[in-house]
């Protein structure tokens, strides 16, 4: 974790989605006042239920669509379009299935240096290929590629230009659980070297705990919000295997767990009630009282895991 | 024994068994009056009716005659005896020329403006009235158009070319291009991606087998219709061989005329067909 400076690196201010109804009676509004801070090097994940917005936030972040009300800032400038300072990694990788991997990841560092010539381009490439783990396949078509190793090519494409933040929408989504795992440790290894800056949308509770510094949790659409904020003390360097055996796990995943299956809900309900929180709850474990031995136990209490996935 | 053929071997012999039969009805369709004929009847009489092989003039062909003319066709494709005996070869490549200047310009005109049709939909709704009004129009009718206002008769079949090359691919363009998949084009905006390379280096790849489907349709057509409108205008090209023959009363040569186009327009497609699989891409 970074220590946090005066100024965010990004900062979101009042943020809205509001929809014309298609029937012509009251606009629907998606999400409202969104406010959020994401200082350099942080990794913030967001959480929530599916149609809270989180994808259009993402969105917006990017520079692909456009909000109702509020503004973005990095590093100072307001986001008014897509920009290579902000890569971007999609769920459904796209990547062009008539380029190879190489081709792939070169169209982007060609697009974001110009000026250099093939063989730097070629070069630059293939350090990102080899940094994904995927030497031997750049004269590959995506089509010849498993899941796993698409969303690889994704991530060195997204690497490669070398942006100051980067976007991810669910990239693991749509992987199986083993070849989650692999990717989502080489992940952590590639951020951690290049000091990443990172806002990444998951819908699973255990990818956020192992990933991120920061969870937002989202309250369930219309009108959704920023709810709660979770300050992830799991120390770094994390593994996906061993992380459950950290004292601050469960807490934090069974906080995770009860604000999407009740919490959520209740939020929408309790906003405009007077003396409703208007700006989110900071959850951090470090605060909780260490008194909770089941949580220090070596082994795994009998808890069901509860995966909401894709919930 | 039981030996297993292969699909394609079972398909080949089925193919060349179909090839036999034919040929076998065709044999006993034009034979066996010859045969009657010269077994009762005046030699002299029998010759003019067929005896004569590929000289007879009237009357349909023997497989025999036929494969004789194909001999001889073929073995000097490209003689040139005046304006109205020129060796088949010549004949196919006047054609030929006509179609690809009329496709090569409609495709100059149809790909950039599917292109701007494809990308807006105001050009699209602008344009689409004037699409769904000349799209079913018979290009022959625009011939005597072309002719007064070209006032030439090869030019004018070049035009007629152009015109019903158009639409096919001007409508494949506008769709591939409208149906680029919304990811690839998220991906050139993060990058930043300058209009013009994101034309060539996206779009196009992303629409071209879209629009070479297009093209092979184009082809198709175009290929149809050279014959139609060279019968019209006359002078050179396989549709005027065909006409001409026909005066003659010469229907091995109108069968032969017949077969060319046939191998001719096979191969154009097939060309086509090549094409699209270099560009096709599996997602």
């Amino acid at each position: 974790m970074t220590s946090p400076s005066i100024h965010p690196f990004l900062q979101v201010e009042n943020l809205a989605r509001i929809y014309p109804s298609p029937t012509g009676g009251e606009p629907v509004t998606v999400f409202d006042h969104v406010n959020f801070r994401i200082h350099k090097g942080e990794f913030v994940c967001v959480t929530g239920h599916s149609g809270c917005g989180k994808s259009t936030i993402l969105n917006i972040l990017a520079g692909l669509d456009s909000a109702s009300l509020g503004n973005v800032f990095m590093d100072g400038r307001e986001v008014s379009g897509p920009s290579l300072d902000r890569g971007v990694i999609f769920q459904s990788h796209a990547l062009m299935p008539w380029l190879t991997v190489l081709e792939n990841v070169a169209f982007a560092v060609k697009s974001r240096w110009p000026a250099r010539n093939k063989q730097q381009v070629r070069e630059h490439a293939m350090r990102y290929i080899e940094l994904v783990g995927l030497k031997g396949a750049e004269y590959k078509l995506p089509s010849q590629l498993s899941g796993g190793m698409k969303q690889r090519v994704g991530i060195a494409r997204a690497f490669s230009i070398e942006p100051k933040m980067l976007l991810m929408d669910e990239p693991f989504g749509a992987l199986d659980a083993l070849t989650r795992g692999v990717i989502q440790d080489e992940l952590l290894k590639i951020c951690a070297e290049t000091q990443q800056t990172v806002f990444m949308i998951t819908h699973d509770v255990d990818e956020a705990i192992l990933l991120s510094d920061k969870i937002m949790l989202m309250s369930n659409g219309p009108h959704a919000r920023i709810a709660e904020i979770v300050n992830n003390t799991l120390p770094r360097p994390r593994e996906s295997s061993a992380i459950h055996k950290q004292p601050h796990y469960y807490p934090i995943r069974n906080h995770l767990v009860d604000f999407l299956v009740s919490r959520s809900k209740l939020f929408g309900s309790l906003r405009d009630a007077p003396g409703a929180p208007s700006s989110p709850t900071v959850f951090d474990p470090a605060d909780l009282i260490e008194s909770e031995p089941e949580a220090f136990s070596e082994l795994p209490v009998g808890k069901p895991h509860i995966h909401l996935v894709n919930a | 024994m039981k030996t297993r053929l292969s699909l394609s071997q079972k398909s080949g012999l089925l193919s060349l068994g179909l090839f036999a039969a034919i040929l076998l009805v065709w044999q006993l369709l034009t034979l066996p009056e010859t045969h009657v004929a010269a077994a009762n009847v005046d030699p002299e009489y029998a010759a003019l009716m067929g005896g004569g092989g590929a000289k007879a003039a009237s009357g349909f062909p023997t497989p025999a005659a036929m494969a004789q003319t194909v001999w001889d066709k073929l073995s000097h494709p490209f003689y040139d005896n005046g304006p109205n005996d020129k060796g088949i070869g010549i004949q196919l490549g006047y054609s030929l020329a006509r179609v690809l200047g009329g496709f090569f310009l409609a495709a100059v005109v149809a790909i950039p403006l599917g292109f701007a049709i494809g990308n807006s939909r105001v050009v699209y709704q602008a344009i689409n009235p004037y699409v769904q009004l000349l799209k079913p129009i018979s290009p022959l009718a625009w011939m005597p158009l072309a002719l007064y206002t070209i006032k030439d008769a090869s030019a004018s079949s070049i035009f007629v070319i152009f015109i019903c090359s158009l639409w096919p691919m001007l409508i494949n363009t506008a769709h591939g291009v409208a149906n680029v998949k919304k990811d690839w084009l998220d991906v050139s905006r993060t990058l930043e991606v300058n209009p013009l390379r994101k034309a060539f280096r996206v779009i196009l790849p992303a629409a071209a087998p879209t629009i070479l489907a297009g093209m092979r349709i184009s082809m198709g057509i175009a290929w149809l219709v050279i014959v139609a409108a060279e019968m019209l205008v006359g002078g050179t090209g396989i549709g005027y061989f065909v006409w001409n023959e026909w005066n003659n009363l010469s229907l091995t040569n109108v069968l032969f005329a017949i077969l060319m186009i046939g191998v001719v327009g096979m191969a154009l497609d097939s060309l086509f067909g090549v094409l699209g699989k270099r560009v096709a891409y599996q997602e």
